[in-house]
């Protein structure tokens, strides 16, 4: 009846799951009496959870990452202090069992559930604001993506307390994920959860390409797209062509552990190494999809900042593309040491070397952005900043272990956990947040508060440096990574110098809530309804703040890259616009299709990781129902009319 | 607010890119498209899968043992047949005849359900003679490749009975028309994939 569940999945021996377990619960019950006392459920139903407004689905994948990485983060610091004492004799207090399996979440939810909804989030955000566009192509698909991601995030969070996590890093790498060595159900937790999760981001990123590619307002060429728009659609191009390998892969593993085929097992002709060039050819791309709509957030920012145009703009769209392309012909450099041979390996160091050429052309154009120009140092430029210090130092590193005999003696070590770390956090993490910044007072109508938001800053950039250069120093002196325990007494100090750079990234984190509340609470100080907080260059800045639902009441008839900008200037021209007489036109109706994809789903990852195959079916068919319900759906859109006064000021 | 008065949607000087938003009926076929694309690349993914395994038999039967061509042969054509129809179809609805688009989906509908039952029928020969997908990475790969192939022709089954209950209550509404061809692209990828499964696993056989 209930499969392979019983009481005993519950870990009522392991107090720390427990503790974060009930805490989750804690919170969730909390939650839900606040939102039942304020009488808020209406309002949070029809405003925000089946609403298919790109800005609300950006806000809703924004909070599911700051969330998430509130979990990531803690799973952090347990692996820093236990390393901070267990050295030598000391055993800390985490056993290799536990640790294993937070070393495994820490990876998966930084990378899925936090990067990623961050980066979708602010793309969703931007992207149709930036092309002058109503919304995206799609929008009850948008709705239906973030739903998907939220339902692989409860997988993730239900396996704190139900069963456990796996413990096999957060790749999965078989044969160690195979139903030999983990019969538990850890690894299904995690292929359900990101096979789920991986719709909603394959779906997002058809979606976000036909949106910039289909959607963009009449006169903008691809040549008058913001440089955002164009690393978002690189992002997307990439999600499009890469996700399927990882569905595909997963789909194998799983084939493997429910099924008994033998892809990626020891026994029978399967071969794990298939799993490994399989999981980075899409591995590769995934860090490329990360980073890009990065790079384009800190180009907007420099050049916003700098009041001046983007140095190179058309070195820097070409660059976007070469990197796109060059994304998928690097992915051997992650497994150098599987015995390819010198030949292999020389032309997969060499191409993962060519990638720095257009990754350096951007650096030069933003430094020659802000060359010459007036720049004003907000916090987004901060970031900016601090991303091109860190990221150019990430990027050496990278350089260093594309050589293939480095990499022989660096595989596996701390060095390759602190040049990863350098890269995704000075480069992703802080593009996150400069955008975070930098778009808020957009989608708000107030800004954040500025002092806070240089002191979160300086708490990641000190702390990232605190906590990471000693793991460059370990690797090379031999430390390997994923150990729970390290007999060399020597290497302590290094591990409680990286505890300390963890505890001020801890005040970083913390100081970005309280910024958020003090921020809330000023709103009155620092309200910009007009809309253009910045002197902004781009479309996006040219409706108010918070936009409209339908962002603009006129599109855009849009004449040149910063047509905006130009209109500002002492003699130039206004923005002109598409006519529309009647000031009415079309938009689409909220839908539940989402949220209840989002329900079946969850509950079909769930039967399928207990193998409760009669809930399982359940949640595949009202999956199924969900969908061919909606398609009956023949009245999906509801009337503006902008000469009826209770829409005229943008609230319908 | 200065206002233009006119659009660009149809002016012929204007380069395409500049036309301004696409109308609905292009943007559902291009997020189509997209899909398909990404599908593709999931078979392909599967495809290199297959081409890794093809000689991992461990001692097991080989491809050129178990595979009958003749059988192979005859799924390919209804396979092939069903897109003809299907074609068909998509012509009839264009011209909202009612009568034309039934029997055209009808035949799509019995033509791809005998590809699927030899294919089912093949299978399970394999397994009762003790090829089934455990015995070898071989046959992982090739009931994996296959049967991914077998699913989305399934998938394809259940949508076409769907559009059809829809023609029939709803109409042939602008919407049903796009969804009918995007049944269309998506019935005609499932075609190309089959000629590579029986161009490189079938004929390939070694």
């Amino acid at each position: 009846m209930l499969g392979k569940l019983s009481l005993a999945a519950i870990p009522l021996h392991e107090p720390i799951p427990m503790i974060a377990g009930l805490g989750m619960i804690f919170a969730v019950i909390a939650l839900v009496g606040l939102i039942t006392w304020k009488k808020w459920w209406g309002i949070l139903w029809h405003d925000w959870l089946i609403s298919v407004d790109h800005k609300k689905i950006g806000v809703m994948y924004i909070i599911l990452g700051l969330v998430m990485l509130l979990r990531g983060f803690v799973d952090a610091l347990m692996m820093r202090s236990q390393l901070a004492m267990a050295a030598g004799g000391a055993a800390g207090y985490l056993p290799p069992d536990h640790y294993n399996q937070i070393f495994s979440a820490h990876g998966t939810i930084m990378i899925f559930f936090v990067a990623m909804a961050l980066v979708v989030g602010l793309m969703n955000i931007a992207i149709p604001l930036q092309i002058g566009a109503r919304d995206v192509a799609y929008p009850v698909l948008n709705s239906v993506s973030f739903w998907l991601t939220a339902s692989g995030m409860a997988l993730m969070n239900i396996s704190l307390i139900v069963g456990e996590f796996a413990r096999t890093g957060w790749l999965v790498y078989p044969p160690l994920s195979e139903l030999a060595f983990s019969p538990q159900v850890g690894v299904d937790y995690y292929l359900w959860a990101l096979q789920i999760a991986g719709v909603g981001t394959l779906l997002s990123g058809i979606n976000l390409t036909a949106t910039i590619l289909k959607m963009r307002a009449p006169g903008m060429g691809y040549f008058e797209m913001p440089v955002f728009c164009w690393t978002a659609l690189a992002a997307n191009m990439l999600i499009i062509a890469a996700f399927p390998i990882l569905t595909a892969t997963f789909g194998m593993l799983l084939l493997d552990r429910y099924a008994d085929f033998h892809f990626f097992t020891t026994n029978m002709g399967g071969d794990p190494m298939m799993y490994i060039n399989l999981i980075w050819a899409w591995g590769h791309p995934e860090v490329y999809i990360l980073i890009l709509p990065a790079f384009g957030i800190f180009s907007e920012v420099f050049s916003t900042f700098s009041k001046k145009p983007l140095f190179g703009y058309h070195s820097m769209v070409y660059a976007t593309l070469a990197i796109c392309g060059l994304s998928f012909v690097v992915w051997l450099h992650h497994f150098f040491t599987m015995g390819a041979g010198a030949n292999v390996n020389g032309f997969f160091g060499i191409m993962t070397m060519i990638i720095s050429i257009p990754t350096g052309v951007k650096v030069f154009n933003w430094l020659f952005t802000m060359y010459g120009g007036s720049i004003k140092f907000t916090s987004p430029v901060y970031w900016a900043i601090g991303f091109i210090i860190t990221f150019v130092l990430g990027g050496l590193t990278g350089v260093l272990l594309a050589i293939p005999p480095i990499d022989f003696a660096l595989h596996n070590s701390l060095f390759l956990i602190a040049h990863f770390h350098n890269v995704i956090i000075g480069g992703v993490v802080f593009g996150a947040f400069a955008g975070y910044t930098y778009w808020f007072p957009k989608v708000f109508g107030f800004q954040l508060h500025e002092g806070l938001g240089k002191a979160v800053f300086w708490c990641w950039f000190i702390g990232f440096y605190v906590a990471f250069m000693p793991l460059y120093v370990l690797g090379i002196m031999g430390a390997t990574r994923r150990m729970q325990h390290y007999s060399n007494p020597d290497w302590q100090p290094f591990m409680i110098v990286a505890f300390i750079g963890a505890l001020i990234i801890l005040l970083g984190i913390t100081l970005t809530i309280v910024q958020l509340v003090v921020s809330i609470r000023n709103r009155e100080k620092t309200r910009c309804t007009a809309g253009d907080p910045w002197d902004g260059r781009t479309l996006e800045w040219s409706t108010p703040s918070p936009p409209p639902h339908w962002n603009f009441d006129a599109i855009p008839q849009v004449r040149s890259l910063e047509d905006f900008w130009h209109s500002k200037q002492p003699n130039g021209e206004p923005l002109q616009y598409v006519d529309n007489p009647s000031g009415k036109f079309h938009m689409p109706k909220p839908s539940a299709l989402g949220i209840t994809l989002s329900f079946f789903a969850t509950v079909f990852g769930f039967a399928m990781v207990w193998h409760i195959w009669w809930l399982a079916l359940v949640g595949l068919f009202g999956c199924i129902a969900a969908v061919i319900a909606h398609s009956w759906q023949t009245e999906n859109e509801v009337d503006i009319d902008l000469n009826d006064p209770a829409h005229a000021h943008g609230h319908a | 607010m200065t206002v233009i008065h006119h659009s660009h949607a149809n002016d012929h000087s204007v380069p395409y890119a500049k036309r301004g938003p696409a109308p609905t009926n292009v943007l559902v076929g291009y997020g189509f498209w997209l899909y398909l694309l990404s599908d593709i690349i999931m078979f392909s993914a599967m495809f290199a899968a297959y081409a890794v395994l093809s000689s991992h038999t461990a001692g097991g039967p080989k491809g050129i043992d178990l595979f009958v061509k003749g059988d192979v042969l005859l799924e390919t054509v209804f396979l092939l047949v069903s897109s003809f129809t299907c074609g068909i179809m998509g012509l009839a609805s264009a011209a909202k005849n009612r009568n034309h688009t039934y029997w055209a989906a009808l035949a799509t509908f019995v033509l791809g359900a005998g590809f699927l039952i030899l294919e089912l029928q093949e299978f399970s020969h394999m397994v009762h003679e003790g090829a089934g997908p455990s015995r070898s990475a071989f046959l992982s790969a090739f009931f994996a490749l296959v049967g991914l192939h077998g699913l989305h022709v399934f998938v394809g089954l259940v949508w076409l009975v769907v559009m059809m209950l829809q023609v029939k209550t709803i109409g042939f509404s602008d919407m049903v028309q796009r969804r009918l061809n995007c049944f269309n692209l998506f019935w005609h990828a499932l075609d190309i994939v089959w000629i590579g499964v029986f161009t490189i696993v079938y004929l390939g056989a070694k």
